[in-house]
């Protein structure tokens, strides 16, 4: 159903010059979903985005956002898309509560600004000069401009970007629960542990074009593939085999080494294992 | 400053904007304002610059063009016209490109916000900024240098319209030419130098009538000369209008001058406007 659908995207197409960014990309994301777009910079993540986000024109392809062709945004429109850009837009001379206050200006259902400026983390940062801020704390305030006008549709480019651990696992609290309220919410990042840890589903993008959409676990039939079991041999040289069957191979080394078997490891194929394998390395 | 609390709700089709059209001129307005005044360079440059030429040209010149009119009265005009060119032309061809640099201009296009909403506020910001310059300019040369102000009220009128004209005509061919540079640095590479020459031209800096005759004709196609000149009209007795090259103050001839400008301006900016700073890559 048409309705279900926050992004319906096929055969999407944008060149520049020569160079084919975009080689026709088929996306669906459903409504309420956190959908990640992951890829090696210059994949055609942050062009495809752009497109959505009505900032950029196509050179083909059928293009539904919010039920809206977004080469023609209207304001109606503006006002349910919220957008994350990467790095952009300093307001060097205004204080974070100005220019947070002054974006809530611009949207019909807008959030209370003091609360989203503390949801973000800023709220002591609330009365300092926007240069002031750390980059951590620039990309808050980024998000802040993004959900102020309580969006139906978030994008995110590359958010995390520059975030020591600590506040990216903030950060992360924070997209759970603009989840959790109902926000469809696509993000960009070439983080596969942040895409791993937020998104319903994952689209591999690689050369610009979508190489596979599937939930985390289970992008390139991860869930399936074969276990590698590692161990030493008695005289120290190191062993490996791969089996669908792990449980029983270590079960028989057990037997064979008559109790612990020495260097023991059983691994699956990593999310990163997996996707450096889409994206062709 | 009211901010609403309402829980979620869906946003309407064809939302109401909480704001009308004119509280979002305003609002953006008063922001572009804070914003100049809080930036020293702007406000050193812009707003001190003529003020600091009227000292030093009253030091130089300090005896009289004509019985009874001292040189300051005639330089005065001069001044005035290059204030309000400088908070215009200068300061929009200075500012844009590094808010088009910063990604200003493309957070606001992804906004609901009416694209002349961030043109008026920058209407705005020169009308109040040039205004309050040009008082001060005034004030400064009452006091110091006995200037005579304008007795009639068609004097009056005559500046002020002189002064709207010019000031228009300078916002828009200065938002024009920020299209020309392409980093926030050339900005200003751009705009001194055709302000420089321009201001030497056109009898800012000089006596217009002494300057070659080649110059004077040069100078008359481009805003500056007619704004000194529709301001002498209203700062010099009558009788200094037969020393003008057209032998009056040719009033008529300096709306039109201006009127065409205006229209050349407004036609630059709609055709090559642009928000973002590189072509698409």
């Amino acid at each position: 159903m048409e309705d279900e659908l926050a992004i319906s995207v096929r055969g999407l197409r944008k060149t520049y010059g020569d160079n084919v960014a975009v080689a026709g990309v088929d996306l669906d994301v459903h409504r309420g979903e956190v959908f990640a777009l992951l890829g090696p910079n210059g994949a055609g993540k942050t062009t495809t985005v752009e497109i959505l986000e009505g900032y950029r024109h196509r050179d083909a392809g059928e293009v539904r956002v919010l039920g809206v062709d977004p080469a023609s945004p209207d304001a109606g429109w503006r006002a349910k898309v919220g957008i994350v850009l990467q790095g952009t837009g300093e307001f060097d001379e205004l204080t974070v509560a100005e220019v947070v206050r002054h974006f809530s200006g611009f949207y019909p259902d807008a959030d209370d600004p003091a609360k989203v400026v503390e949801r973000v983390g800023l709220g002591a940062k609330a009365k300092a000069r926007t240069h002031t801020l750390s980059g951590g704390q620039k990309r808050r305030l980024d998000v802040a401009l993004g959900i102020i006008g309580r969006p139906e549709l978030l994008f995110l480019d590359e958010p995390t970007t520059g975030f020591d651990p600590e506040a990216r696992r903030e950060f992360w609290d924070l997209i759970r629960d603009l989840a959790a309220a109902g926000t469809t919410i696509v993000l960009t990042t070439h983080y596969l542990d942040e895409a791993e840890a937020l998104a319903d589903r994952v689209g591999v993008i690689a050369a610009g074009r979508v190489v596979e959409v599937a939930p985390p676990g289970r992008l390139g039939n991860r869930q399936e593939a074969l276990a590698t079991v590692s161990w030493r041999t008695p005289d120290g040289t190191p062993e490996s085999a791969e089996t669908a069957s792990p449980t029983a191979l270590v079960a028989e080394l057990a037997a064979r080494f008559g109790g612990e078997v020495p260097g023991l490891t059983v691994t699956r194929p990593t999310l990163e294992d997996v996707y450096l394998r889409m994206i062709g390395h | 400053m009211t901010t609403t609390t309402k829980p979620a709700a869906p946003v309407a089709a064809a939302p109401a904007r909480r704001l009308g059209a004119g509280a979002l001129a305003l609002r953006q307005g008063r922001l572009e304002i804070t914003q100049f005044l809080r930036s020293r360079e702007s406000v050193v440059f812009t707003m001190g610059f003529p003020i600091i030429m009227i000292l030093i040209f009253a030091a130089i010149f300090s005896d009289e063009i004509a019985p009874g009119v001292s040189y300051t009265q005639y330089f005065i005009t001069g001044m005035i016209a290059t204030g309000l060119m400088t908070v215009s032309f200068q300061n929009l061809g200075i500012w844009i490109p590094i808010e088009r640099d910063r990604g200003v201009l493309k957070r606001y296009r992804g906004t609901p916000m009416p694209k002349w909403v961030w043109f008026a506020g920058k209407v705005i910001m020169v009308v109040v900024i040039g205004v309050a310059e040009t008082a001060l300019l005034l004030a400064v040369s009452v006091a110091l240098f006995d200037l005579d102000l304008p007795q009639t009220a068609a004097k009056w009128l005559t500046f002020g319209w002189v002064s709207v004209l010019g000031v228009t005509a300078c916002t828009l061919c200065g938002i024009a030419i920020s299209s020309l540079a392409r980093t926030a640095r050339s900005g200003s590479a751009v705009v001194t130098p055709v302000a420089l020459v321009l201001q030497f031209i056109s009898g800012v800096f000089f006596v217009f009538t002494n300057l070659p005759t080649w110059m004077q004709q040069v100078a008359a196609i481009f805003p500056l000369k007619w704004m000194c000149q529709g301001l002498r009209s209203v700062f010099l007795p009558d009788s200094f209008g037969a020393q003008e090259p057209g032998g009056s103050f040719e009033l008529g001839r300096v709306a039109l001058v201006l009127g065409a400008w205006c229209v050349i301006g407004l036609v630059l900016c709609l055709t090559t406007f642009r928000s973002t700073t590189r072509r698409d890559g």
